[in-house]
């Protein structure tokens, strides 16, 4: 549940979804659940050239199993924080 | 299982926000369907009523009628929500026939299979 807990902290910032077919599109993210699916609101695809047909969708539904990366704001990572709760996880705290 | 309250519905991650709204469905063999999200569930299967296909071939594209489908969850890559009063699809491309995207598919699936024939024709050169 480590990054979902992570996703969910950072529900209203900007990010860029990066998808298995290439797909990279960028947004606030609005939402995520346990599958890690997420929810993004303002979006907008990187390569719109590439992607016509994505061009009057502002909301969306991504599902988890196709998400490559996520790139998140650099003020979004406290690597302190996401040591400490690993290690937490691991001892099965 | 309880039912997420309405209040929730707009904060969680579920399809629910979108039922009875038109959307584009991305699927994993980089089909697009057009529908009206009447039913969903946890695993994003989904049901599309009015469902149409979206070709695109190059600047030349077409809405093939479907009917009613059932998507297994799977195959969902993206589920979006289409703004009705903005532009679909950029101004520069057009509407074309069934018949004529099937002929436009074609010619570009042609061409896609020759280039894959000369590249291997040509792979005991080594380039790269």
């Amino acid at each position: 549940m480590l990054f979902f807990s992570y996703f969910k902290d950072l529900v209203g910032k900007e990010v860029t979804v990066e998808l298995k077919n290439d797909l990279a599109i960028r947004g606030t993210l609005h939402s995520v659940d346990q599958y890690l699916n997420i929810k993004l609101e303002n979006t907008r695809v990187v390569d719109q050239e590439k992607f016509p047909h994505m061009l009057s969708v502002r909301n969306c539904f991504i599902r988890g199993s196709v998400v490559r990366y996520v790139q998140l704001p650099p003020e979004g990572v406290d690597i302190e924080l996401l040591h400490d709760a690993t290690r937490r996880e691991a001892r099965g705290g | 299982m309880s039912w997420a309250g309405p209040e929730d519905i707009y904060l969680s991650t579920s399809l629910a926000s979108y039922l009875d709204k038109k959307l584009l469905v991305l699927l994993r063999d980089g089909r697009k369907l057009l529908g009206i999200l009447r039913s969903f569930d946890q695993f994003a299967n989904a049901v599309l009523e009015g469902a149409c296909e979206r070709v695109i071939v190059g600047d030349l594209y077409c809405d093939i009628p479907l009917g009613l489908y059932v998507i297994r969850g799977e195959n969902v890559v993206l589920i979006g929500e289409l703004e009705l009063e903005k532009e679909e699809l950029p101004p520069h491309m057009t509407r074309v026939s069934e018949t004529e995207i099937k002929r436009a598919q074609k010619v570009e699936r042609e061409a896609s299979d020759l280039k894959g024939t000369m590249r291997k024709r040509m792979e005991f050169l080594d380039m790269d």
